[in-house]
């Protein structure tokens, strides 16, 4: 098996060093961590590391999710071993040109606390590659024109639980779009529809974490054409 | 009046007497309704349409809840139902204002007690305010605006008229959450266990010195916003079906404390681990099931309602159906669902018993959240659980009793589970064996791994 096999299949187990102690049959094994550190010893170009190690790692783990074989918890362990080797690989990769596949601005909107099905998107997201600004809960529409600011390349994820906090979501498109921003936006929760979105002028819905990546590189893709 | 601060043995001990409709300590509350009396009543629950609640759309807010009771009570009279409970669950905004939530209160206290003379419509009226310590996290949970303004809402509920408190309480989230998607069992134990347990003891001893000022009834709470997370979690084919069951169980120690300070049920109709109270308290609960499928989904639509002595549609939205109002179709499929349940009560024990068999088998085999809830599963790991002397440990073995009987089922072939499932029954049994019933050992634990700055342990008195 090539290093770079290894690392993916370090990374669908989700096995972060030799000594970390999940999964219980590959401790003492070397783990993503050490693989990449191999895989530098030999040269091996940073960008064939992050996209075929790890986030082809991270690919897979997807389908295996879709598929019902996985579920979060795994998941998460996966996204955790590819994270530690992302740190490993950010200091290096700043002295290349860009290897981000995208940024995404997430909070649950004004008024709404619940923060689980954002959370996993942004797990979701973060698997796929992409760098996740989470906002939190209960976010004003202030906070999120700030953010996109920031970061105007950047898509926006609003979510909402309750039908009385969904209107939040119009109210906040709204303000975004007045500021002059031109962020695409996509929402997701329980009482959200497409129609709703379409109302609201979101450019994307989902209430499936698991569509999301793709969801956001089809919106990447589009802005680029 | 409390009881005992430790269950030392089952009020319920034969599985046969975990029926629907009787319950060993009736609750008598509202206009005339005894609650685990002998009957089974319809709960009905409703929320807004899509719209926001501010100062700008409070009138609109207010003449909604007027035309959906007084839709309801209309539906209720016309179909002669013996009695009927109504909740009204607050929204966020009601909460953090407590004014606006006790004028609600005070809109369905006056239109039932108007129908209860005009009508004779017996009702009882339970009042749910929202739990707002959760809004910041880490949260707070005894002092700060957010407990205040829980606290306030409570009391100005208390006073416009609710004949029952309950509420959504959420100590111990702020973790549970976390591990529930990484599955990590030490760490729902010791949210549900240790941050739960200790938080429902604070809570509901603050909630029933508030019920017994103003003369209402502590009722109950809820493990929702933890075992039906899981529960909705695993519908969605995130979690495996089996660690939402063994979450379910695992809540009852933590729903107990709050029946231990005081709160005499019935419970609140979300909470699944109800089964499980009934049987160690003897309280009377309210359940839901195939008639919630309007507010989510589940697999143990039929089996839930094996012991309920209140039968409930978890909640809806005032939106118009070809029919009527949906509050009103959800009251007609509640009335139903419990005439069946009273007409069998009626008829004698053969019947009951085997309108109870058909709720249970049909049900029972399919899915391990609903095996966990058949009053034979209920009373074998109940009997467990009074042999433990704290609510980690009750929480501990909760959670190896339901591995082991879910396991045991699959081998005996009385449980269909998944490949999923199986692999996950062993990573739990896996987990189960590390996790000390010492609570400071586990805390520390806990404070060493990656959830340690997730909670205040000073908000739970650690």
């Amino acid at each position: 098996m090539s290093i770079m096999e290894e690392l993916k299949n370090a990374v669908i187990k989700g096995h972060l060093d030799a000594d970390a102690p999940y999964p219980p049959d590959m401790v003492g094994q070397p783990g993503v961590k050490d693989l990449i550190e191999k895989a530098l010893e030999e040269d091996i170009e940073l960008k064939t590391i992050l996209n075929e190690g790890l986030i082809g790692g991270m690919n897979i783990v997807g389908e295996k999710f879709s598929s019902g074989e996985y579920f979060v918890p795994e998941m998460m362990i996966s996204a955790k071993a590819m994270k530690g080797g992302l740190n490993m690989l950010e200091p290096l990769l700043v002295k290349e040109p860009s290897q981000k596949v995208g940024t995404v601005i997430m909070g649950t909107v004004q008024g709404d606390m619940h923060d689980i099905g954002k959370n996993l998107v942004g797990m979701m997201l973060e698997g796929g590659g992409f760098e996740v600004i989470d906002l939190g809960v209960d976010v004003d529409p202030e906070k999120f024109i700030e953010n996109a600011k920031e970061n105007p390349d950047a898509i926006i994820g609003m979510s909402a639980l309750l039908t009385t906090t969904m209107e939040n979501m119009r109210k906040t498109i709204k303000l975004i779009r007045s500021e002059g921003l031109d962020n695409k936006i996509i929402i997701g929760g329980a009482p959200i529809t497409k129609k709703f979105a379409d109302d609201i002028g979101a450019e994307g819905q989902s209430n499936n974490a698991g569509e999301v990546v793709g969801l956001v590189k089809n919106l990447l893709k589009s802005e680029k054409q | 009046m409390k009881q005992n601060r430790k269950i030392k043995q089952l009020v319920i001990s034969d599985e046969n007497d975990l029926t629907f409709g009787k319950a060993p300590h009736p609750v008598e509350c509202g206009k005339g309704l005894v609650i685990g009396g002998g009957q089974v009543y319809p709960e009905i629950n409703f929320t807004l349409p899509s719209m926001t609640v501010e100062e700008d759309t409070w009138q609109e807010v207010r003449n909604q809840y007027s035309t959906i009771i007084e839709e309801i009570c209309q539906r209720a009279v016309v179909l002669e139902t013996s009695g009927i409970v109504v909740e009204f669950e607050l929204l966020p905004p009601m909460t953090l204002n407590p004014q606006w939530g006790a004028e609600i209160t005070q809109i369905l206290r006056n239109t039932l007690d108007n129908y209860y003379e005009k009508d004779g419509l017996r009702s009882a009226l339970r009042v749910t305010p929202v739990d707002v310590r959760d809004a910041e996290r880490p949260p707070r949970m005894r002092n700060g605006k957010f407990w205040d303004k829980t606290y306030r809402s409570f009391e100005l509920c208390a006073e416009a008229g609710a004949d029952m408190l309950s509420i959504e309480s959420t100590g111990g989230k702020e973790i549970h959450d976390e591990a529930l998607m990484q599955g990590d069992l030490a760490g729902l134990i010791f949210a549900l266990g240790s941050l739960g347990a200790r938080d429902m003891k604070f809570l509901w001893s603050h909630i029933v010195d508030i019920a017994n000022k103003y003369n209402v009834i502590p009722a109950g709470d809820t493990a929702c916003g933890f075992a039906n997370t899981a529960m909705v979690l695993a519908e969605k084919k995130m979690i495996p079906r089996v660690l939402a069951a063994v979450d379910r169980v695992a809540s009852v120690a933590r729903t107990l404390q709050g029946h231990l300070e005081g709160a005499v049920g019935p419970t609140k109709d979300c909470a699944y681990e109800g089964p499980y109270l009934k049987a160690l308290c003897g309280i009377p609960i309210s359940m839901e099931g195939r008639s919630s499928a309007c507010a989510h989904l589940s697999t143990v639509g039929n089996i839930a309602g094996a012991c309920c002595d209140v039968w409930s549609n978890e909640s809806v939205q005032n939106v118009r159906l070809l029919s009527a109002n949906a509050p009103v179709v959800s009251l007609e499929q509640l009335i139903y669902d419990c005439r069946l349940y009273n007409t069998a009560i009626e008829a004698g024990n053969d019947y009951s018993e085997n309108y109870r068999k058909m709720l249970i088998e049909s049900d029972l085999h399919l899915d391990p959240q609903a095996y966990v809830l058949s009053p034979e599963v209920v009373i074998r790991i109940a009997e467990k659980l009074v042999k433990c002397e704290t609510p980690l440990a009750m929480t501990i073995q909760s959670a190896r009793e339901t591995v082991k009987i879910i396991e045991q089922a699959y081998n005996n072939k009385e449980l269909n589970l998944n490949k999923g499932d199986i692999r996950w029954l062993g990573l739990m049994k896996t987990q189960l064996e590390t996790i000390p019933e010492d609570e400071s050992q586990l805390l520390e634990n806990i404070k060493s791994g990656p959830l340690a700055n997730k909670f205040l342990p000073e908000e739970y008195g650690l």
